[in-house]
């Protein structure tokens, strides 16, 4: 998803107003995005609270700002700068983290990202997690406020055609409740229910904003007296379950269960790739099917 | 020059009142740092110039010099840490102009301050950026990133300027994590260094005003906290707020001042 990544921020944001500073990553897929910007590309070194104050203070002169870095270093490590420089002061920072949730499997969980989403949320930014790479130009259409964009991986079935862009959107149809996916997640879902009836599964939403909000009426109507699944690469709290909860409970809508899969760390105490722990949390596809056929 | 000085002796009788009518602390680390703010907002700073307050507990100081230019009025100033203020003890961004980040935490100044300049060069501005930090502050890594990104892009529109008064939270900053070498340290780096007595503004403003054509300027202010006051060197300075009797001192001392 980085190189579409790139190659949006090089053809919908390569004009005077844009700055793209990079935390000394980005090998092999911000090459075309240093090329095109020049001198509005600066690598910043491995410094990310400095990176995220100088983006401030770019973004204060008027600028929109792309501060990139993988993602627990980009949220994590500054986040009282993105607190106080950015969001008191409610800039047009994007705060790029590539590999949320445990895209960087091997590397370890020091490169893994399983709480961004929530600490992002908390502090009034723009979470926004893409499930497809066509998303990801709809979502840097518009660059006005601290945003933060957690780029995964486009998990859709083989040669699968996504439907039109919105926060929240079908991807799947079915009869049987529903399944709301946190961003990539969704391509892992659809996968996993494609060759299952309609009549005998649930449909399949992808999230890619966390903005109760947005969450459309149909979606309320396909769960209304059935189960309700939400499936997130991220930790329980703050997550998207607990939003959806938070929503459900605000409307007053009743669901026959509400099944909440997430990150559940490191139950084991053993660490492999992003598919090793998207299976321990039952996140994987074999995980998902057995989850709903149960 | 005169005229100056009388507004500076005026800033600091409103200083003290202010801080004596809200029973407010931090006066120490603001009456170390008031004669340079004043000295650089009255005498050098230009209307496109940028000022960032790193050291956001002076934020009295800040108010003060803005009064004392009429971009803060008297019933702005009375409301100073009490209720329904725009004037919390660190300064925020909402609804004053002339603040442009919130400021309070310590080790963010230096890097805003980067970004803005760097926008400068970008936008081919001439405008000149300004942060004011704390001493103990450059305990912070964050400084100490700025001040690499700063010099690595050459950024001579950049002037830190650190109000070396040698008082922390908690004791002396030369017995907690010196810094007693932040000189030598810092010029170590290539940045432009000047070192200077805080508190005389004509030394203070013929610095300001000494610039690299190439690289960041640091100022280095050797200062007193809680200068002119009756806690002038004192932890005491850092946190407390003053008594009636304190604060009678304290202003006739710089009424004395004037006067002679």
């Amino acid at each position: 998803m980085r190189n579409a990544f790139a190659k949006t921020v090089v053809s919908h944001c390569n004009n005077v107003d844009y700055f793209f500073l990079t935390g000394d990553l980005g090998f092999m897929a911000l090459e075309e995005v240093e090329t095109a910007f020049g001198s509005r590309f600066i690598n910043t070194g491995v410094a990310e609270q400095n990176m995220i104050g100088v983006a401030a203070g770019l973004a204060r002169e008027g600028f929109k700002v792309f501060a990139y870095s993988i993602a627990p270093f980009c949220y994590a490590r500054p986040f009282e700068q993105i607190r106080n420089d950015v969001c008191l002061a409610n800039l047009p920072v994007c705060i790029v983290g590539n590999g949320g949730g445990y895209a960087y499997g091997y590397m370890g969980p020091t490169h893994h990202a399983l709480e961004d989403c929530a600490a992002m949320n908390a502090l009034g930014v723009r979470v926004m997690v893409p499930a497809f790479d066509e998303d990801i130009p709809v979502m840097l259409a518009e660059l006005s406020s601290p945003t933060y964009l957690r780029l995964g991986y486009d998990d859709r079935p083989k040669g699968a055609e996504v439907p039109r862009y919105a926060p929240w959107r079908q991807v799947l149809s079915g009869e049987h409740g529903a399944i709301a996916a946190l961003g990539p997640l969704a391509g892992i879902a659809w996968q996993a229910l494609l060759d299952v009836p309609a009549h005998d599964r649930p449909s399949v939403w992808a999230v890619t904003e966390f903005n109760s909000d947005e969450i459309s009426e149909e979606f309320w109507i396909q769960v209304t007296g059935r189960k309700l699944f939400v499936i997130e690469e991220h930790v329980a709290a703050g997550g998207l379950g607990m939003h959806v909860a938070l929503a459900m409970a605000h409307l007053g809508v009743q669901v026959s269960r509400f099944i909440h899969r997430h990150a559940l760390g490191y139950p084991t105490g053993r660490f492999g790739s992003q598919a090793f722990h998207r299976a321990q949390c039952g996140l994987d596809i074999n995980g998902v099917r057995a989850m709903v056929l149960e | 020059m005169h005229q100056f000085e009388l507004a500076l002796k005026s800033v600091k009788l409103r200083l003290l009142k202010m801080h004596y009518d809200s029973n407010s602390g931090h006066l120490g680390g603001n009456l170390s740092c008031i004669d340079a703010l004043m000295t650089l907002y009255h005498l050098v700073i230009k209307p496109d110039d940028r000022f960032i307050l790193s050291k956001g507990h002076s934020a009295g100081a800040l108010y003060l010099t803005l009064w004392s230019l009429g971009k803060l009025k008297d019933s702005d100033i009375e409301t100073f840490n009490k209720d329904n203020t725009l004037l919390p003890g660190h300064p925020c961004v909402y609804g004053i102009s002339d603040l442009l980040f919130s400021t309070g935490s310590l080790g963010h100044g230096p890097s805003l301050a980067s970004g803005l300049a760097l926008a400068a060069k970008y936008q081919n501005s001439n405008r000149q950026i300004y942060c004011l930090c704390s001493d103990g502050e450059w305990q912070e890594g964050s400084c100490w990133e700025a001040l690499i990104f700063s010099i690595h892009h050459q950024l001579n529109n950049l002037t830190i300027i650190i109000d070396q008064n040698g008082l922390q939270g908690f004791g002396k900053t030369e017995e907690i994590i010196s810094c007693s070498n932040l000189t030598l340290r810092i010029s170590s780096f290539d940045a432009h260094v000047q070192r200077i007595d805080g508190h005389n503004c004509s030394e203070i403003r013929t610095a300001l005003n000494n610039k690299s054509s190439i690289m960041p300027n640091i100022l280095i202010l050797d200062t007193i906290k809680g200068k002119g006051s009756h806690f002038e060197g004192k932890m005491e300075s850092h946190y407390l707020p003053l008594s009636e009797e304190q604060y009678r001192t304290a202003c006739s001392k710089i009424n004395e001042d004037r006067d002679s």
